[in-house]
C-alpha cells in the first residue's frame, strides 16, 4: 500500500504526518512500499542509534566541562564540601543531561506540534506565580510544583523560543514583509515579558525581550520595520522607567553611585568588585578566595559564582570561563546556520541568543556594569530551575543539529 | 542517512539554498549576531582586565580592610592602695559560666539543666533571654559569674549534658573594704553609650569606668592602654583566625594618702551617727581619713544596682550615696569665728586686745540678736571671745568690718571655695556677699552681715573645707587637700610641706587665733574641755560649733523651755568641731560634723578628740609596708 504523497504544510497535514510515524523524521515523499514500510517499522531502534551517533558529542563535552567548572566552584562555595551545593547540582546536571539527549531525539515535526500547548502552559504558570508565588528578595518568582521549587520565567523563555520558531516557520520568509503577520508574535513576546516584569524580575524580562527581538531580526524582519521600531524607543524607555518598582529604580541609582549606600543596595556590587579585584592575574588559589570564603561576597553560589571563580582563579580563570561560554554560544549559532529548515534555524538561534543573554546579563552584573538582577550564570550557578531550563534548551539545540538536514516544511515555501 | 552523510561534504556553512528564500538573510544576520556576541563578551573580558589587573592592588587593599579586623584588648585596671600599700581597689578573677547558643540545639533545656547545678534566679534568666535576643548566635552569653570551685567542679562533671556551656575567666573590680571607703574610692560601672562614643577602648567587653570618687577622677590613669589583636573575620564578624597580638599596658597604681586603719577607727568611733569627719595632715594637705556615714557597698555597681536598692538609697534622708565630707554643706556656726577674727585683725578695725561688752544680745536697726549665753559674757577681748565663743563680740566685729572683708578672709582659708581634691561632685559651699545677694535679686541687710559673723545665715561650708581651714590656721601655709600621694610608687611634689606657699596673713594674727583655739580646749571655762587630749605633753587646739538649722522664735526662747535636745531629729542643730594637734608642732587637723548632733561641745568635740588621739598614737610600723620601701618612706 502506497500512502498518498501530498505536499504537507505544517498543521494542515499534521494527522497525515502522525500516521507516518512521528519519529520517522524522514522526507515523507520518499516513504512508501511494503519493504520500505517494514523497514520503517523496524527502523526506530536503528534510527535512535543513528540519531545518537549524529549528536555533536564535542558540544556535549563542552557542556560537561562548564558543568564541571560549576561543580568545582560550588564545592569551594560550600566551604570545601559537596554539600550543600555541589552534590545536588551534579545530580541535577545528570538529570539534565538525560533530558537533553531525550529532547535531542525529538523531530522538528513533533516539536512544532507541542509548541502551542507548551507556550500556553508557560503563560499559565507565569500567571500562577503572580497569584500564589513565593516571594524571594522582594519579588514573586517561585512557585511550588509537586514539591519542587519552579521558576516559571526560566521555562517561559524556552517555550517562547519554540513558539516564535514555529510561528515564523509557518508564515515563511515572504510574509515577513507584511507587518500584520508580525503582530501576533509581537504579542507572544510581550505577554511573558509583561508578566515577568510584573513579578518583578527585571533581568529575566530583559532577556526574554532580547531573545524575542533577536528572533524577529533573524527571521528576516525588513530593515524599514526595524527602523520604525527603534526610532520611538527612547520615549518608550522613559515610560517604562516610570512604571518600574521602587527597588528596581533603586538598583539603577545605586548602580550609578554604588558608594552612596555601601551597606545597603550597593553592597553587592562593591563586594563583587572587591573580590574580582583581589583575584589579580592568577587568583588567590582554589578555596582560598578571602572575599568568597569569608562570606563578604553575597550569594556566591548563585548570582556571584563568577566573581568567586575569578577571585580564586584570577583573570586567567575568568577569561577561560568566558571563552568556554563563548564557544558554546558560537557553536549554537553555527548549528543554527547549518540547519536546513527555517524552524530549526530559528529555534537554534533563539536558544543560543538566550544562553548568550543569560551570560551577558550575569557577567555584566557581577562586574558592576549593569544594575544587579537575579540572573544566575547558566550551567555554573547553583539552582535547579535554571539548570533544567538550560539543559532543555541545549536539548532543543541538539535536536536541531540532529535533524539539520530534514527538509521539514519546505514544501509550502515552494508553493508560494 | 548514513549514505547521505557520506555524500555531504564537510563544511561549516551550507551552500546557499535557492529554494529557501529566507536562508541567506538568516545566515547574514546570524553572523552579525555572532559578531555582536563575541564583541560583547570581549568588552566584558576587557572590563575584567580593568578590575583584576589594572585596579587589582586597590581592590586587594579593600579586601584586606574587609577581612582583617583589629580588636582592642582590655588592659587590667590599675590598683588603688592606701598610704601603706594596702589594696583598697583591686581586680578579682571572676570565673563565669558562658553559654554559646549555636553549640546547643536545645537552649532552654541546657539552661534548665544548668540551673539544677548552679541555681539561676528569675533576674538571671531574664537577662540571659534578653542578651540572647540581641546577640549573634556565636557570641557567648554569660549565665552566672563568681562561680565557686564547687560550682565549677559540678559544671565540669556534667559537661556532656551541657552542650555550649563553657567556663571562662574575667576580672571584676573588688573593694576589700567595701562601704568603709566607698565615698572616697568610688566605684566602677559599665560605660554608657556617650562614654563609648568618646573612647573606643571603653567599648571592649569587661571595661569599666570610674563613676565616683578616685575611681572617677583618676580614671585616665587607672584605665591603662589597650593592647590589640588582629583577626581575620568573616562577613558577619565571626573570628576565623588570629593574625597578630600586642598585649596592653595595665593602668597605673594609685597610692592614696588615706590610712585604712585610721579610717576604720574613725568610722567605728562615729558609730551610727549621721556624720562626716576628715583627718588631714596639716603640713601638706594629705587627707589621711575621710569618713561619711552612712555609706554603701560599691561592688554592687559593677554588675548593676537593682531598682529597689537604688530607690532605698535615694529616698533615705541620711543620704548614703552622698559623700558628706565634700558634698555636704552645713552652716559652720561658731567654727567660723576664727575666720571672722582674722578678717577683723587684718583689716585693722580691731586689735586682739580691744574689749567689747556682751549683755547677752546685740541690737541693730530694731532687731535683736541673741548670744548663746542668755545673760551675756560681760567685757571680753578676742582671746576670751574665742574661748567662750561669745556671739555678741562677733556680731559687733562683723557689723564693723562688713561682709566683704569676712568673705575675703574665709576664702583665703579655703571656705566657700572649690578645693583641688581629686574627687568629683564636690560642692563649693557659700560665703555670702552683698554682691551675691543682689545678683539673686535681693537686698543685703545689715542683719545678714551680723548673723554671718557667727557662721549662720547663708554661710555654708563642707567638712573638707573646715579641715583645710583648720590646717591653714595651724601651719600658716596654703595647703590644698589631696588624696593621691603617689602614682606607680613615685611620690608627688604635693607631699613636701615646703612646696606649699605661706598664707598672706600676719603670723601674729594667726598666733592670736591659735591662742584662742588653744583656750577653747585647754583653759578653764573654755567651751570644749571634753576635747582635751589624754596624751602627756601633747595639746590640742580647737573650736566648737553648733549650727541651727531652724530659726528659734523669740516666744520659744523667752519661754525658757527651749531645749534643742528635745526637738525632733531633723530640727536639731548640727554639731561641729575643728581642731589641730600637737599645738606646738601641728601635725593633724580634724573636722567633725554630726548632722543634728546638737551641741558641738558635747557631741563633736569628744569624737574629734578620740580621732586625734588615734591619729597621733597610730604607729606606722604596725602597717604592712610594700616591698622596697622603708618605714620612713611609707611615713
Amino acid at each position: 500500500m502506497v500512502l498518498p504523497v501530498k505536499p504537507t504544510s505544517g498543521l494542515a497535514n499534521r494527522s497525515g504526518a502522525a500516521a507516518r510515524g512521528v519519529l520517522a523524521g524522514l522526507d515523507p515523499r520518499k516513504s512508501g512500499g511494503k519493504f520500505r514500510k517494514r523497514l520503517l517499522r523496524a527502523e526506530p531502534s536503528f534510527r535512535i542509534l543513528s540519531k545518537l551517533w549524529s549528536v555533536s558529542w564535542l558540544y556535549v563535552l563542552l557542556i560537561c566541562v562548564l558543568a564541571g567548572v560549576g561543580y568545582v566552584s560550588l564545592y569551594s562555595a560550600g566551604g570545601g564540601s559537596a554539600r550543600p551545593f555541589a552534590g545536588p547540582q551534579a545530580m541535577r546536571f545528570g538529570f539534565g543531561l538525560v533530558l537533553m539527549i531525550t529532547v535531542a531525539m525529538m523531530p522538528p515535526r513533533f516539536l512544532v506540534r507541542i509548541a502551542v500547548p507548551l507556550y500556553i502552559v508557560a503563560i499559565g504558570l507565569l500567571v500562577a506565580v503572580l497569584r500564589m508565588g513565593h516571594v524571594g528578595k522582594g519579588a514573586e518568582r517561585w512557585i511550588m510544583l509537586g514539591g519542587m521549587q519552579v521558576q516559571p520565567s526560566e521555562y517561559a523563555k524556552v517555550a517562547l523560543v519554540l513558539m516564535l520558531a514555529t510561528w515564523f516557520h509557518r508564515i515563511s520568509y515572504a510574509r515577513m514583509g507584511n507587518p500584520l503577520w508580525l503582530i501576533p508574535p509581537a504579542f507572544m513576546v510581550l505577554l511573558p515579558v509583561g508578566l515577568v516584569l510584573k513579578e518583578p524580575n527585571l533581568g529575566t524580562g530583559v532577556i526574554i525581550g532580547g531573545v524575542g527581538a533577536a528572533m524577529f531580526f533573524a527571521a528576516g524582519m525588513r530593515l524599514w520595520q526595524i527602523a520604525l521600531l527603534i526610532l520611538p524607543t527612547p520615549v518608550l524607555l522613559k515610560i517604562a522607567y516610570a512604571h518600574l518598582h521602587d527597588y528596581q529604580k533603586a538598583r539603577i541609582t545605586t548602580f550609578m553611585h554604588p558608594e552612596s549606600d555601601p551597606l545597603g543596595a550597593g553592597y553587592n556590587i562593591i563586594q563583587s568588585k572587591i573580590a574580582l579585584g583581589s583575584g589579580g592575574m592568577w587568583g588567590q588559589g582554589y578555596m582560598r578566595g578571602t572575599q568568597g570564603q569569608l562570606n563578604f561576597l553575597p550569594e556566591k553560589q548563585t548570582d556571584f559564582i563568577f566573581t568567586m571563580i575569578a577571585e580564586e582563579w584570577g583573570y586567567v580563570g575568568g577569561i577561560a570561563v568566558i571563552g568556554l561560554l563563548l564557544l558554546l554560544i558560537l557553536g549554537g549559532m553555527i548549528m543554527a546556520i547549518r540547519s536546513r529548515n527555517r524552524f530549526g534555524r530559528l529555534l537554534a538561534l533563539g536558544i543560543s541568543v538566550n544562553f548568550f543573554l543569560y551570560c551577558l546579563v550575569n557577567l555584566s552584573m557581577v562586574m558592576g556594569a549593569i544594575p544587579v538582577g537575579g540572573v544566575p550564570l547558566p550551567l555554573i550557578s547553583y539552582g535547579g530551575s535554571a539548570m533544567l531550563d538550560v539543559m532543555l534548551g541545549f536539548g532543543l539545540l541538539m535536536s536541531v543539529w540532529v535533524h539539520r538536514n530534514s527538509r521539514f516544511g519546505e514544501e509550502r515555501d515552494e508553493q508560494e | 542517512m548514513k549514505l547521505r552523510r557520506r555524500k555531504e561534504p564537510k563544511r561549516l556553512m551550507p551552500i546557499r539554498d535557492l529554494k529557501d528564500p529566507g536562508s541567506g538573510v538568516f545566515t547574514r544576520r546570524a553572523l552579525l549576531l555572532m559578531a555582536a556576541q563575541t564583541a560583547a563578551l570581549g568588552v566584558l573580558g576587557r572590563r575584567l582586565y580593568d578590575l583584576q589587573i589594572r585596579d587589582g592592588d586597590h581592590f586587594a587593599k579593600l579586601a584586606d580592610n574587609n577581612r582583617i579586623s583589629k580588636r582592642l584588648l582590655a588592659p587590667p585596671r590599675g590598683l588603688i592602695v592606701d598610704r601603706y600599700g594596702v589594696a583598697i581597689a583591686a581586680n578579682k578573677t571572676n570565673w563565669r559560666a558562658l553559654l554559646l547558643p549555636e553549640e546547643t540545639t536545645d537552649v532552654q533545656g541546657t539552661i534548665d539543666r544548668f540551673s539544677t547545678l548552679v541555681p539561676l534566679d528569675e533576674r538571671d534568666r531574664a537577662r540571659v533571654a534578653r542578651e540572647m535576643r540581641h546577640k549573634r548566635k556565636f557570641v557567648p552569653v554569660m549565665l552566672r559569674d563568681f562561680l565557686s570551685w564547687d560550682d565549677m567542679a559540678r559544671i565540669e562533671l556534667n559537661s556532656p549534658g551541657l552542650p555550649g556551656v563553657l567556663i571562662d575567666v574575667g576580672t571584676t573590680r573588688f573593694y576589700p573594704y567595701g562601704s568603709l571607703l566607698a565615698h572616697t574610692v568610688g566605684y566602677v560601672a559599665p560605660p554608657n553609650e556617650q562614654d563609648v562614643a568618646k573612647s573606643a577602648l571603653l567599648a571592649l567587653p569587661g571595661m569599666r569606668m570610674g563613676r565616683a570618687g578616685v575611681e572617677q577622677s583618676q580614671d585616665d590613669l587607672l584605665r591603662g592602654e589597650s593592647g590589640s589583636v588582629q583577626m581575620e573575620v568573616n562577613a558577619v564578624g565571626r573570628v576565623m583566625a588570629e593574625l597578630d597580638r600586642v598585649e596592653g599596658t595595665p593602668g597605673d597604681q594609685i597610692s592614696l594618702s588615706l590610712d585604712v586603719g585610721l579610717q576604720r577607727a574613725v568610722l567605728g568611733r562615729i558609730g551610727d551617727q549621721v556624720a562626716s569627719a576628715v583627718v588631714m595632715d596639716c603640713r601638706n594637705g594629705e587627707v589621711v581619713a575621710m569618713v561619711s556615714n552612712p555609706s554603701f557597698d560599691p561592688s554592687l555597681f559593677d554588675s548593676g544596682v537593682s531598682r529597689t536598692q537604688w530607690a532605698e538609697w535615694t529616698s533615705n534622708e541620711r543620704t548614703p550615696l552622698i559623700n558628706k565630707a565634700v558634698a555636704g554643706v552645713y552652716p559652720p556656726g561658731s567654727t567660723f569665728k576664727p575666720a571672722v577674727a582674722m578678717a577683723a585683725l587684718s583689716s585693722g578695725a580691731i586689735s586682739a586686745t580691744d574689749r567689747f561688752f556682751c549683755p547677752g544680745h546685740f541690737d541693730m536697726g530694731g532687731a535683736r540678736f541673741h548670744c548663746w549665753a542668755k545673760y551675756g559674757h560681760g567685757s571680753l577681748d578676742l582671746h576670751q571671745a574665742l574661748k567662750f565663743s561669745c556671739d555678741v563680740y562677733f556680731y559687733e566685729v562683723a557689723h564693723r568690718i562688713g561682709m566683704e572683708k569676712i568673705a575675703e578672709s574665709a576664702h583665703a582659708f579655703g571656705l566657700g571655695t572649690e578645693l583641688g581634691i581629686e574627687l568629683p561632685h564636690q560642692r563649693e559651699g557659700l560665703i555670702p556677699t552683698p554682691e551675691w545677694r543682689r545678683r539673686h535679686g535681693h537686698h543685703w541687710n545689715g542683719g545678714d552681715t551680723v548673723v554671718s559673723g557667727i557662721g549662720q545665715g547663708f554661710v555654708q561650708v563642707t567638712p573638707l573645707q573646715l579641715a583645710t581651714y583648720t590646717s591653714r590656721i595651724a601651719t600658716g601655709r596654703a595647703v590644698e587637700p589631696h588624696l593621691v600621694r603617689a602614682v606607680n610608687g613615685s611620690v608627688g611634689a604635693k607631699a613636701e610641706p615646703t612646696n606649699w606657699p605661706a598664707l598672706d596673713m600676719d603670723p601674729k594674727f594667726l598666733d592670736a587665733l591659735r591662742g584662742g583655739m588653744f583656750a577653747v580646749v585647754n583653759e578653764p571655762h573654755g567651751t570644749a574641755p571634753k576635747a582635751r587630749l589624754d596624751i602627756p605633753g601633747v595639746q590640742m587646739a580647737g573650736k566648737t560649733g553648733s549650727a541651727q538649722v531652724r530659726r528659734v522664735s523669740r516666744a520659744l526662747r523667752e519661754s525658757g523651755h527651749f531645749n534643742s535636745a528635745s526637738l525632733p531629729w531633723e530640727y536639731r542643730p548640727h554639731a561641729l568641731f575643728i581642731c589641730f594637734a600637737p599645738f606646738d608642732a601641728p601635725r593633724y587637723a580634724v573636722s567633725v560634723v554630726i548632722e543634728h548632733g546638737n551641741a558641738g561641745a558635747d557631741a563633736a568635740a569628744p569624737l574629734a578628740r578620740d580621732i586625734m588621739t588615734d591619729a597621733l598614737t597610730r604607729d606606722p610600723v604596725n602597717h604592712r609596708i610594700p616591698p622596697g620601701q622603708t618605714v620612713a618612706d611609707a611615713e
